[in-house]
């Protein structure tokens, strides 16, 4: 057993409201430069619908995360010969429109236009030439709350299996959110392809970053990332990804996107699991077994071997106890109420999704949906966003995970409607879902109140691990002579290297001595 | 043979290829230790996947043949070939191979120039050193071009001094033994094709180049998954296998 900590996150979908102050924030926070202004490391897509960049999920056309060859795991994309044979031409590599063409508008003309009839107007400029663009027809976004026709939506892949022309009639439609960023994965596929060896995953926290020193742009991550959640940055030539916001995340703060989700859907903790199994786990022969794979590899925080195996792993007694507390493991392993993103793709996706309830109170007051034993709350079965479609999101099609989370979701809520409304205490629709009292009442805390300290549970990094003089590290930072932080990358630079550590007395402070 | 006096000629073959040389090696070491973040290949096939692959890989495996074909053509030491091969049907060889892959290079060479003048987005977002330098080793594969009709007429003679003279000449130079006046004699077209040849070493640290020291082989033997960590105790180790721990 190895025992390695992850930050992780779980967005439950089921209080999304779709403002896109996640986007927003991000966006400028870290993406408002120039060559990522199509690049959304947040983004929130209306689903059903193709998404971001168009047909995402399609693997079979962007060939993106793993498969299986005679059982052993390998990227979809080909292998390390293959990659090499490619290197002067991905052929997977989407064209920036599948994203779409960044555009801004001209709004200098509305001050600087002649005296005219009509009002002038900001016509759309590309970012990329600087020329007029006639007419937008994509943005990251396009398809926002079921916009554009269902026979394009539809292409979905999601819908495979759910039944294409049924949810089109009008009165069958459904609609959720889907907030995507980096999944910070186990098995990462864009650090698997990166023939510079650029993009790492962090040992301490799992946060899976791209060098901008080592990257070439050789581009294989960004067409192997099966959630295109790697872009590259077309005026420097590097990929760029979703950093977790790792310099919020060491300092104990959530990520931007996650710190302003007005929903307060976003919950960010730190997983315990077990480095060894990754390849063995990942590998699981049936696609629909993946979920149940990946929920094996999670550690129990609370177990004394954990404990002691992640000590002798050197993570700190703060990060053992952040595990314990952590909002996500509740939610995924102790509660079973979040999935990952499409574990067939077998990268070990770590931001996991709590599947929308999506009720519909007209029918429910009606009296039109079939409802559980307290009368009210309907059956899962018979909500309105079908299951077979939260499965192929969520679960690879396997719905039995999917309806037992949607039923404990609706018995808390029935349960809570119960004690609140009628003042009684009614525990039939939590013994059906296989739910005590007492983790209704926790579910209803993080679901219902989410309160930020529950939400987010996040330990800080340890600097002083990695510094061996953190007294001389002060000041070397911020206002420079030059080149600012570099020191140079070569062993035999040709320049004089800074001095860097201070002048200190040598001798070291003596010991405090075991406490 | 001249006397060791100054000449322009002395100074194109005898000088300018150590300052493109010295360029070239300590130019690449400056970049690559000061200016790792402007070290890349400086992709547009995000922008446009317009011919990309045809005209890439038709240039990239071209050019690559080629500089092979050059290296061992010309530095082989001359007994070696001897041994061999008739210098006549090392010149044949020579040529042979020069068109194929020079025609090859040329091809996508010309793709990958049009797309970069032509087409909007990528004449728009390009840098002027992109065109400049794209244009240049085209030049020098041109003039490379020209040599072969000259070098059929030689061999048609059976005379196949050019060749001998020039590796003579490129041995001298990176041997250390400078002599421009083994290739004296040569023609023109021949000079223009190692005037612009030398010159791209003497450009080659200051563009997109630099991405051909980087061609990333060690891809073939390293694990897939790599894992960096801060902590000081383990900061030699940089990479090792998923799922082993750093100290194994």
């Amino acid at each position: 057993m190895k025992v390695r900590a992850q930050f992780a996150l779980v967005f439950s979908l089921d209080k999304c409201i779709g403002c896109h102050t996640c986007s927003v924030t991000c966006k400028n926070t870290w993406t408002n430069r120039k060559g990522v202004e199509y690049v959304w490391f947040n983004n929130v897509e209306s689903k059903p619908g193709i998404g971001y960049p168009k047909n995402w999920e399609d693997q079979e056309k962007w060939k993106g995360g793993w498969t299986l060859v005679n059982g052993k795991l390998e990227l979809r994309s080909g292998g390390r010969m293959s990659k090499l044979l490619n290197i002067f031409a991905n052929p997977d590599l989407p064209q920036i429109d599948d994203y779409y063409e960044p555009f801004t508008y001209n709004y200098a003309r509305l001050q600087n236009a002649p005296l005219s009839e009509a009002a002038p107007t900001a016509r759309p400029v590309s970012q990329l030439t600087g020329e007029s663009i006639e007419k937008i027809k994509w943005g990251p976004n396009w398809e926002d709350i079921m916009a554009g026709e269902w026979s394009n939506r539809s292409a979905d892949k999601n819908m495979d299996n759910v039944g294409r022309e049924i949810y089109g009639q009008f009165e069958q439609t459904f609609h959720l959110y889907l907030p995507r960023i980096c999944n910070h994965c186990l098995n990462p596929a864009c650090v698997a392809s990166c023939p510079s060896g650029a993009l790492y995953k962090r040992e301490e926290d799992g946060i899976v970053l791209a060098d901008q020193d080592r990257c070439r742009g050789w581009r294989m991550c960004q067409s192997s990332c099966p959630y295109k959640k790697v872009y590259y940055n077309w005026e420097s030539g590097k990929a760029e990804k979703c950093i977790a916001c790792y310099p919020r995340v060491e300092s104990g703060m959530p990520t931007i996107c996650s710190e302003s989700c007005v929903g307060r859907i976003r919950y960010n903790g730190i997983m315990l699991y077990d480095a060894d199994r990754i390849e063995e786990l990942a590998s699981t022969q049936n696609e629909q077994d993946l979920y149940e794979a990946q929920c094996k590899i999670f550690l129990d925080p609370n177990d004394p071997a954990v404990i002691a195996a992640a000590r002798a792993e050197g993570i700190n007694e703060d990060w053992i106890i952040a595990a314990q507390k952590s909002p996500i493991y509740k939610m995924a392993i102790d509660w079973k109420i979040a999935f990952p993103l499409h574990p067939e793709y077998r990268t070990l996706p770590m931001v996991w999704y709590v599947p929308p309830l999506s009720p519909v109170q007209n029918q429910i007051d009606q009296g039109k949906l079939p409802t559980g034993p307290d009368g009210v709350i309907p059956l899962a079965s018979a909500m309105r966003v079908p299951v077979k479609y939260l499965a192929n999101l969520m679960t690879a099609g396997k719905e039995a995970p999917v309806v037992s989370a949607l039923n404990r979701l609706i018995a808390m809520r029935s349960y809570q409607r119960m004690k609140r409304v009628e003042g009684v205490v009614d525990t039939r629709a939590l013994e059906a879902a296989g739910i005590s009292e007492e983790t209704a009442q926790d579910m209803y805390r993080y679901l219902g109140i989410a309160n930020y300290e529950d939400r987010f549970v996040i330990p800080t990094s340890h600097e002083e691990e990695r510094l061996d003089d953190s007294h001389g590290f002060q000041g070397q930072n911020g206002f420079t002579f030059g080149n600012d932080s570099s020191t140079g990358i070569s062993r035999v630079t040709l320049f004089p290297r800074r001095r860097k550590e201070s002048m200190e007395p040598r001798e070291k402070a003596p010991f405090a001595g075991d406490r | 043979m001249k006397e060791s006096i100054f000449s322009f000629h002395n100074l194109l073959f005898g000088v300018y290829p150590y300052i493109c040389l010295g360029v070239f090696f300590i130019g690449s070491w400056m970049r690559f230790d000061r200016e790792q973040y402007t070290w890349k290949t400086d992709s547009t096939q995000l922008l446009s996947k317009d011919n990309v692959r045809l005209g890439s890989i038709l240039f990239h495996v071209g050019v690559l043949l080629i500089f092979l074909g050059h290296f061992v053509g010309l530095l082989t030491p001359h007994f070696i070939f001897a041994a061999i091969m008739p210098d006549i049907t090392h010149q044949y060889l020579a040529i042979t191979a020069g068109t194929i892959f020079g025609l090859t290079a040329f091809i996508g060479g010309i793709i990958l120039w049009f797309r970069r003048f032509f087409n909007p987005r990528i004449a728009l977002t390009g840098r002027w050193a992109d065109k400049f330098v794209l244009t240049w080793v085209m030049l020098t594969l041109i003039f490379g071009l020209l040599t072969i009709p000259t070098s059929i007429g030689h061999a048609g003679h059976g005379d196949p001094r050019v060749v001998t003279s020039l590796a003579e000449w490129i041995q001298s130079i990176v041997y250390l033994y400078p002599n421009p006046a083994f290739i004296e004699g040569v023609d023109t077209v021949f000079k223009l094709h190692l005037f612009f040849g030398m010159t791209v070493f003497l450009i080659f640290p200051f563009t997109r180049l630099v991405h051909i020291w980087s061609a990333p082989f060690s891809y073939l033997t390293r694990s897939y998954q790599l894992v960096r960590t801060k902590r000081l105790k383990y900061q030699e180790i940089e990479r090792y296998d998923l799922g082993k721990s750093p100290e194994q």
